[in-house]
Parts: C-alpha cells; structure tokens; sequence
C-alpha cells in the first residue's frame, strides 16, 4: 500500500473519516509552526474543502505549504476532497485545484464525514489503486 | 439610595489581533465575502414560469416559503442572540451578529418572492395558514424551549444546528424540485445563496458545541448525546408529518423523505455524531442533487470508472501567488 496524508481542522469531520478508513495516515498540522510531513514515498492526499462564494481560499493555507514542497509534490498520485453540496458548484473544490496544480486525478468526493458508502468505496478504491500501481512499477 | 444590583458588566473591546480560536477569523471571514441582497437576483424573470405552476403548486410554495420565513425570523430573532449569551470569545459573538443578520435576509427574501409573483390576498391566506399549521407551530415550539435562556449552553447549540442544518430542508426540497424541472430558476438561485449560508451557519455552530463537549466528562457527554438524538426524533417525527401535510398533493412526499434523512444525517455530523440514518434510506433523487449543486456529478468515483478521471480546468478563482511551486 502506498502512504496516506491528510488535513483535517478542529471540527473533525475529516479526521473522523480518515478513522473510519482504518489506514495508517499522516496528519499535515493546523498549526504553522508545527513540523510538516514530507512523504518520501507515493501517497495519497485527502483534504477538506475552505472556499468563499466565488471559490476563492479552497485549499487550506496548511495544505499548500505541505505541497510547496516539491520532492513531496513529486509523490503525490491523487488527491480526495470533502465539502459540502450546499456549496453547488464549488463543492469539494480543493480536489479540482490541487489536481490541476499537480496534475494528479481527483479520485473522490465526499461531504463532511463521508457516508459508509463513501468508506467502503474509498478503501476498496484505494487497495486496488495501489494494487495496479505497484504491480506496473514492477 | 444607590443602586446595589449588579449593572452589566462592562465588556472587553473586541481586538481581532488576539484571537482565541482562529476558525471565528476564518468563519467571519467566509460570512462576510459572501453577504448578498435578495436585489442581487432578477426574480421577475420568474413570473412567467410561476403562471406556468398550477394553483396547487402555486399555494404550496407559498405555504412552503412562509414556512421557511418562520424559521429564519426564529433565527434571527431568538436563536442566534440567545446563542451570543453563551459564547466563549468575544470573536465569537461577532460572527453570530452576522448569522443573526442573515437571517433576517433571508427572512426578507421570501417577502422579496411574495412581491414579485404573487397577490397579496394568496401571501396573507399563507400567513395566516403559518400560524395556524400544527406541525409548524410544533417544531418552532421545540426549538424555543431550548432556546430558554436558562438552558443548557450545549443543548442550545443542538438545536440551533438542528434547526439550520434539517428543518430547513423540508423547504428547500420544493425550488430544487421547481429548478430541476427549469421553473422559478432565479427564486432558485436565491435559494442556494441562502442554503449556502445555512451551511456555514450550521458547520459552526456544531464547531462550537464540539469544542463545549470537550469540557465535559463522558457521562456528561452521553447526556448530551442522548438529547441530541431525542430532539432529532422529535422533530423527524413532526417533519415527516409535515411532509405528508404539504407534499402528498404533488406526489413528492416519499422523494422528500429520503432528502430529510440525508440532511439529517449532515446536521447530525455538523455536531460531531454518527449518522441516523442508514445510506439506503438516503437515496436522494439525482435530479435533487444536481439542482444543489450542479456540474459537481453526484458519484464522482474514478476507482470505479464513473466521473471524470482529470478534471478539466474550470473558471475558478485561486490565488497564485499561494502556491509558488
């Protein structure tokens, strides 16, 4: 299995997903000064969505300092993004900007902390993901 | 003689250079980039669409709306001050003055649609009909009494979050149905302006009462867990009566009730607990879906193949200077 990284704030919601997964995850801090994980290996990201009405603010400020970093960027295959649908179109939008910057596939959506669909399509997802992708690398 | 009462104390200036919890900067922030007048959205382009809607349907979304006005002057007027008694930063006040506001917007902006499409004689007959429907007076009279100046902070919190984030649901359900079916889409447009703040609304307030649940040991925790629960009974209860009471004409009752479970499960998890109800009870109709929140597909899922794998570069605002790779 390839490593996973994620941001949640205080209110937990993408804190209580990632729990639900199950899967050994690293926690990109709220704090600024607190050390950043630097994946050194492919990983996946999940991370929850902060835009205003015009979709300005999407990615966290914590999530982007984490990507500045260009050997971590270099690492990245994906990214998981959770919002809420009462935001329309600008829903889980964190996922479409760092997938463009990076240029990594969105591989999922979920809202707030995610459904047990939601659970078990990103487990299975993300087993048979890493499944292919070492099995080609060999 | 002098006065030996406690006058109110005096508060502390407001300094937002010293805050306590970042999230009430960042929630103002967000509240205030996306304040918004109903003047904003050209609802007459709707009165042609709305002599199109039967009497039926025409009474219904009256009724509907003034519900939803009833819930936002409750809101504005009772739940969002009584809320500001209990707040720990004075941050925190702050941003529910502006809550308290918006509602108050929102409430506007239902007479804003009354104005432009409908006869004053209909508007009066559904206020009237407002203050007479048992399931509305029920479910407002729940919220109130925990809106008690005397209650508990934390149960206060459950039910303001209960009351943005499900009772408004039942309303909003009917101009998403009209917009999928391409009727009244500018009163929707309104409409997702307002769901967008009752979103927001709802995320902090049940961000507040998880940092409240923190204090507490975890007997007191499963006290207020156990009430949450109950109240959200209670008030499914009234709503699938309401429901029935509103919807049964049109047909759309069953369709709603799979939207009221979904948003209950959200407010439920706007508080920090696990959902009620089960996803096979959460099957909301696509079409719902994609009125909320159009160009997001519903099942975004590219390990199974659906959606799109790389997504195509949108018109969205970032900031690039954020992000010097």
């Amino acid at each position: 299995m390839g490593g996973l990284v994620y941001f949640s704030s205080r209110s937990g919601n993408t804190d209580r997903f990632v729990r639900a997964l199950g899967l050994t995850a690293d926690r990109i801090p709220i704090a600024p000064t607190a050390p950043m994980p630097a994946p050194r290996a492919p990983f996946v990201l999940i991370t929850p969505t902060y835009a205003d009405g015009q979709g300005r603010g999407a990615v966290h400020p914590q999530v982007i300092r984490f990507l500045n970093d260009p050997d971590t960027r270099a690492h990245l295959r994906g990214v998981i993004a959770s919002g809420n649908r009462n935001f329309g179109a600008l829903f889980a939008l964190a996922g479409d900007v760092i997938a463009r910057k990076c240029a990594v596939p969105v591989f999922y959506r979920f809202e707030l902390a995610g459904t047990p669909t939601d659970i078990a399509r990103v487990t299975e997802g993300l087993d048979r993901f890493w499944k292919t992708q070492f099995s080609t690398a060999i | 003689m002098k006065d030996l009462t406690h006058p109110r104390a005096v508060p502390r200036a407001v300094n937002w250079n010293r805050m306590q919890d970042d999230k009430d900067l960042e929630i103002w922030n967000r509240l205030t980039s996306n304040f918004w007048l109903p003047e904003k959205v050209p609802l007459s382009n709707d009165i042609q669409s709305w002599s199109h809607l039967t009497e039926d349907e025409q009474r219904l979304t009256i009724r509907v709306f003034t519900g939803l006005t009833l819930l936002d002057t409750i809101q504005n007027t009772v739940g969002a001050p009584a809320l500001m008694a209990d707040a720990i930063t004075p941050h925190e006040e702050a941003v529910l003055s502006n809550i308290a506001f918006m509602e108050a917007v929102h409430a506007r902006s239902y007479s804003s649609i009354f104005s432009t499409l409908c006869s004053t004689a209909e508007v009066d007959e559904a206020f009237r009909w407002s203050e007479e429907n048992a399931q509305l007076q029920q479910k407002s009279r729940l919220i109130l009494d925990e809106y008690d100046a005397a209650a508990n902070p934390l149960h206060k919190k459950v039910a303001s979050v209960f009351l943005e984030s499900f009772l408004f649901y039942s309303g909003f359900y009917l101009p998403m149905h009209w917009s999928s079916r391409a009727r009244l889409t500018n009163t929707a447009d309104l409409i997702r302006l307002i769901i967008r703040d009752e979103a927001v609304h709802g995320y902090y307030i049940g961000y507040k009462f998880q940092r409240g649940m923190e204090r507490l040991t975890g007997a007191e925790r499963q006290q207020i867990k156990d009430f949450a629960f109950a109240l959200i009974f209670d008030l499914y209860e009234i709503e699938s009566r309401y429901a029935e009471n509103l919807y049964d004409c049109v047909g759309l009752t069953e369709d709603l009730k799979q939207f009221l479970h979904y948003n209950a499960n959200k407010a439920l998890q706007n508080l920090g607990f696990e959902s009620l109800f089960p996803d096979d009870l959460c099957r909301v109709n696509p079409a719902i879906m994609a009125a909320l929140s159009p160009n997001a597909d519903e099942n975004h899922d590219f390990f199974s193949g659906s959606g799109s794998s790389y997504v195509i570069g949108k018109a969205v605002a970032t900031e690039d200077e954020d992000w010097d790779f």
